[in-house]
């Protein structure tokens, strides 16, 4: 069998093999970039099709990408359908084409899409630091024009200046979130636990529940960002909110003393073992997964969870009642005040710069922020970015206990993995994780965020 | 009909839609992810020309060598696990009894996406419901540890899964290779009174060798390009413990956004690759071919 021409063939044949492995670890970069250079004078697929449609009749399709899937967002993804049929039904020669992507994935093939320029007409965005990029590369169109029209003076204020850059607002916001500690009320029963108000109660309420054999903190820092929003916190509460502010923002440090006791108390807590087992390999979704099956006692997570503590039934009504929240608690001799909240808007809407059908894009997204913001109260369970008169709803307590806790709000610092450019963004978590995994001293902690930070300017 | 085939000019013609094909979507890419390498671009902007700074960059980036240490060590167990493979291939092709069940058994893994044994294993390992652990836990083992969250016990722990998802294949290829053999030399050897290690030894790894050289060469590019399920499970964490070369590529490129970084990342990696290949071509070459008819 193994003659020599069979021989050089398996062996052209592992090499072809080999070859085209090592390409297509890298295909989807070359590829996406590839289109790039091309799609000058090529045009988009998408965008070739709305124009035929549009050369045709009156007819306008525009795309929508949005990342609520059945599945993940239930609440969000059938208002999504509503105000999309509304929409169709008003306005009878638009016609939306929706495409559902989980979240890490949107994220992926936004970017893949933007390397080709084959931007959906109207999709979803984060602020800041993630907008950034887009926005330099020309591919998002400011919609500051939408502001002063039906919407001007509907959202609340702050929400939109995280999606302005140099002046211009490149995004409307959908949500505005705020970030409270969850905790089981059924567990604290148990072993007569009050909420704690300062860290030193938090600390013995930690250790109380370690004792016990319960897991006092659910927390899945695979996903790093979790972990990130206890030290976001901590740092908040020790050096307070401008401190803080400034080390993210780069005008200040994160070689400031308070906040490097900040990154002390993460490990100090870690010790403790205030967090669930395997933290570091564990994925938000498992980590929260600790804290609904009540084998922990406390969850730290934006307001966009709350549908699962309030309103979905899919999980059990007696876990629900059982939910309660608490403000991070302030800290002895720390600067923070304990209505200083991290958090900030959430998603957002952008259009895109080379939309074929830019001013039904932008009409659609104005629809959509105004419909969003009446609908998600009721229909999802989430706080909106526009203003929303809650007193006529009939609405769960712990959504409004939240909602007026966050007109309270003294500061609301946006999560730093958010504010910060995408490059930075990175180091910070990658640090987060290795301050966790205590695979690094404060110190060091410190000095690579200044580092990145500093580099990234 | 011959004298058609023969025609240089008709070749060419047939062989051209394929070899345009290739050089679309494998030839030109590399060339221009190798030229991506050369600029600094964020993927979305534009690109600034800057020559050979990122891969000056890339030679002295300790996670860059850290991850491409992670995958050596993913290389060298799957070149050492195909002891493994060759022996359960050897009992397969035996005509034991059962046989049968565990060629299907074997099998399975291979017809599973990436993702799903991810998820799969996910489970095992899950630090307080996992099987591995309630497993370990009712032998006495008091505290296990958490495995995925562990930076000295995660690369092992993937490992595992890896070796187990490309179980199948390897031993298929073996299968085949095994089966081939003309069982006249075999029954030959045994009246000659050769016991079945002897026969497995002489007889059936030298005629089955070929086929060796040409897996060794796919476990270990496979290895050092190894990505997906790596990614699912951990993410290369915890604090990069579990990093490859390819995650790496793809939290430069995607997550960085670092396009031009990520894209000198892919270049390279493909280099390594090529010359591991050549390496490995150069030392397994046998000069005394064994043939049989």
């Amino acid at each position: 069998m193994f003659k020599k021409s069979g021989n050089i063939l398996l062996l052209t044949l592992s090499l072809a093999l080999a070859l085209a492995g090592c390409g297509g670890g890298n295909g989807t970069a070359g590829d996406a970039a590839g289109n790039a250079s091309g799609s000058g004078s090529g045009g988009s697929a998408e965008a070739t099709a709305s124009g035929g449609n549009e050369s045709g009749s009156d007819k306008v399709e525009i795309s929508f990408m949005h990342l609520w899937p059945e599945g993940i967002s239930a609440g969000q993804n059938k208002i999504v359908n509503q105000i999309i049929e509304q929409y169709e039904t008003e306005f009878p020669n638009v016609t939306i084409k929706p495409e559902v992507l989980e979240n890490e994935q949107y994220k992926n093939k936004l970017k893949v899409l933007s390397a080709s320029n084959q931007l959906p007409d109207v999709g979803v965005t984060w602020a800041a630091g993630f907008l950034q990029p887009y926005v330099e590369g020309g591919l998002f169109t400011p919609l500051d024009d939408l502001l002063g029209g039906e919407l001007s003076g509907k959202f609340v204020n702050g929400t939109t200046e995280a999606y302005a850059i140099d002046g211009k607002t490149y995004g409307l916001p959908l949500e505005f979130n705020i970030t409270p500690v969850y905790y089981n009320k059924a567990i604290f029963e148990k072993y007569s636990l009050a909420v704690p108000e300062t860290y030193e109660q938090f600390k013995q309420v930690v250790a109380a529940l370690a004792d016990n054999g319960v897991a006092p903190i659910a927390l899945g820092n695979k996903d790093r960002w979790t972990g990130s929003l206890w030290y976001m916190y901590l740092a908040d509460r020790f050096a307070g909110q401008e401190a803080l502010s400034n080390a993210i923002g780069g005008s200040g440090s994160f070689g400031d003393e308070s906040l490097v006791k900040a990154a002390a108390e993460v490990q100090a807590l870690v010790d403790a073992g205030a967090f669930v087992k395997g933290f570091n390999g564990l994925s938000n979704e498992e980590g929260k997964a600790e804290f609904l099956n009540g084998n922990a006692a406390m969850y730290m997570m934006g307001t966009w969870e709350l549908p699962n503590f309030t309103t979905n039934e899919d999980i059990p009504k007696e876990f629900r009642d059982s939910v309660g929240f608490f403000k991070f608690p302030t800290a002895d001799g720390g600067k923070g005040n304990i209505d200083s909240w991290v958090g900030g808007p959430g998603v957002g809407l952008f259009v895109a710069e080379n939309s074929k059908v830019k001013d039904e894009a932008k009409a659609f997204v104005e629809y959509f922020v105004q419909k969003w913001g009446e609908l998600s109260v009721t229909g999802a369970g989430v706080i909106p970015a526009t203003k929303v008169d809650t007193s006529a709803l009939q609405l769960p307590q712990l959504y409004v206990d939240l909602f007026n806790e966050m007109n309270r709000a003294s500061s609301i610092t946006l999560f730093a993995d958010v504010q910060m450019p995408a490059a930075a963004a990175e180091t910070h978590l990658n640090a987060i994780q290795s301050l966790f995994g205590k695979a690094v001293t404060p110190e060091q902690f410190s000095e690579e965020h200044d580092a990145a930070v500093s580099e990234a300017k | 009909m011959d004298k058609v085939l023969s025609d240089k000019r008709v070749i060419a013609l047939y062989v051209l839609p394929s070899l345009l094909l290739i050089l679309a979507v494998v030839y030109v890419p590399i060339a221009l992810t190798g030229y991506y390498g050369l600029n600094e671009w964020n993927g979305i902007g534009a690109m600034t020309f800057i020559g050979l700074d990122h891969y000056r960059a890339l030679l002295q980036d300790r996670t860059f060598w850290d991850s491409a240490g992670h995958s050596l060590l993913l290389a060298v167990f799957s070149t050492a696990s195909l002891v493994l493979y060759f022996i359960v291939a050897l009992l397969l092709s035996a005509k034991l009894r059962g046989v049968n069940l565990f060629r299907k058994i074997y099998l399975i893994p291979m017809l599973l996406s990436s993702v799903a044994i991810a998820q799969l294993w996910l489970k095992v390992f899950h630090p307080s419901s996992g099987i591995l652990n309630r497993l370990l836990e009712s032998v006495g083992v008091a505290n296990p540890p958490a495995w995925l969250a562990e930076p000295s016990l995660v690369l092992y722990a993937l490992f595992v899964p890896i070796l187990w998802q490309y179980a199948g294949f390897y031993i298929l290829i073996y299968y085949a290779a095994l089966v081939q053999i003309p069982s006249s030399l075999v029954e030959a050897a045994k009246i000659d009174g050769a016991n079945a290690f002897q026969i497995a030894r002489k007889i059936k790894l030298p005629l089955a060798m070929e086929v060796v050289k040409v897996t060794v060469v796919l476990a270990v590019v496979g290895s050092l390009k190894y990505f997906d399920l790596i990614y699912v499970m951990t993410d290369g964490g915890p604090n990069g413990a579990s990093e490859v070369m390819a995650s790496y590529m793809y939290r430069q490129a995607f997550k960085s956004y670092d396009f031009g970084y990520g894209s000198a990342i892919g270049f390279f990696l493909l280099v390594i690759c090529l010359v591991v290949t050549w390496g490995i071509r150069k030392l397994t070459a046998s000069k005394d071919k064994i043939e049989y008819s």
